[in-house]
């Protein structure tokens, strides 16, 4: 239980921003119109590939000569970056269909 | 003054994200949403990049970042210039499923960095070596990556018609035997153990996480997959918010956590469009059966 409770104390900031963030998140898209559902989740889904910065920090810090750590690390920084490009740019596409098909 | 601007560089990334979010959800702005959220990942990468330090130490490998950059740029560039139109959906999967896949290295990388430094301690307990909340950011991480990852790519392989429907009786009796077990080898197994001893049961915990998400998407019927797939990236958001709080970055916690609440919401909405229920989606096959059973009963 104090050890809990310390632990809510430590990381009072970050518990803050997880539950505004929730609230947030949930408030943005309250009242999307159903033709946008898919290219939401997609904009959704490359907004997520911030996972990428994770990635470069993990990749950044490995010792040079860990061979099997920055192989993984190269692997994950691929992974996040075809997320984020891809994403960002299949919404693009998606939106841009929508534009066509109004006018 | 590095370190300073990039804090504020961050609070710019996750102010980008949260208008974008809210542009995109609006038909005249939607377009322009993207491009801003698209704007301020980009300045949030480059920020990191050149300016992120840890104890004074800067960032290296740079090589590496880069080249891994630029192989996923073109490969992610071409990829999606080349999809038809038709196959959009199939493509966000595959795309939410290297968000979790990405989560899930990161854990590992993570995982070894603590093996390689605690491995030459004489029977040390891993709970002994690291903070329960700092393993329970990497296991989480790596656990609901996996799950995303491996759930995307079945969908995918659905909506492209490479993967059938495939149930059995008492599939979800046993998924959730199964998730018990992840739990059972992250908590019980892998947590309490020897530093040395601690890696088989964490491998074994994200091969368990990887079927999970093969056997959570399975049974569900290729008509449902979007909303599956609006799930899944939610879940994804998720786990990149466990890396937010694995390097206390701001911008990874907002992000995440927003696509995370926001995927959720969009998941039920989308059940709401097609006049179902998430339950309903979720466990369909069970669900339909059972109703077809007290309707003609």
């Amino acid at each position: 239980m104090e050890t809990m409770l310390s632990w809510i104390h430590a990381n009072i900031e970050i518990i803050y921003i997880v539950i505004l963030s929730v609230f947030l998140g949930i408030e943005v898209i309250g009242r999307v119109p159903s033709v946008l559902h898919t290219p939401l989740m997609s904009g959704a889904n490359a907004i997520h590939g911030v996972v990428i910065i994770g990635a470069i920090i993990v990749m950044g810090r490995v010792e040079a000569d860990n061979y099997a750590a920055l192989i993984v690390g190269f692997l994950a920084v691929i992974l996040g970056t075809l997320n984020v490009v891809g994403g960002f740019m299949v919404t693009d596409r998606m939106l841009e269909m929508f534009k066509k098909k109004k006018a | 003054m590095g370190l300073s601007l990039l804090t504020v560089i961050y609070l710019l990334g996750s102010v980008t994200f949260i208008v974008g979010l809210k542009m995109l959800s609006h038909p005249e702005t939607a377009r322009k949403g993207n491009l801003l959220a698209a704007a301020g990942m980009t300045i949030a990468i480059f920020g990191t990049i050149f300016l992120y330090e840890e104890d004074g130490v800067k960032l290296h490998n740079y090589a590496w970042i880069f080249g891994g950059l630029a192989i996923g740029t073109i490969t992610g560039l071409m990829a999606a210039k080349k999809v038809k139109m038709t196959a959009m959906p199939e493509m966000v999967s595959l795309f939410n499923g290297m968000g979790g896949a990405c989560a899930m290295l990161i854990s590992v990388v993570e995982f070894d960095h603590i093996y390689q430094v605690h491995k030459a301690t004489e029977s040390m307990s891993l709970s002994a070596a690291v903070p329960f909340g700092h393993y329970l950011t990497i296991i989480a991480g790596a656990i609901i990556g996996s799950i995303s990852f491996a759930g995307s790519v079945v969908a995918w392989g659905k909506l492209n018609g490479r993967i059938k429907d495939f149930s059995f009786r008492g599939q979800h009796i046993f998924n959730l035997i199964l998730f018990a077990a992840i739990l059972m080898a992250a908590f019980f197994l892998t947590y309490p153990s020897d530093v040395q001893h601690a890696r088989m049961p964490f491998y074994i915990t994200v091969g368990l996480a990887l079927l999970y998400g093969i056997f959570f998407v399975l049974p569900i019927g290729g008509a449902d997959m979007p909303v599956v797939i609006s799930l899944l990236n939610s879940f994804t958001g998720v786990a990149a918010a466990c890396g937010g709080f694995l390097y206390n970055n701001q911008v990874m916690l907002t992000g995440g956590i927003l696509v995370g609440a926001a995927g959720t919401l969009l998941t039920i909405l989308m059940c709401k469009a097609m006049n179902r229920s998430l339950v309903n989606v979720l466990v369909g096959s069970f669900g339909g059966k059972a109703g077809a059973a007290s309707a003609s009963g």
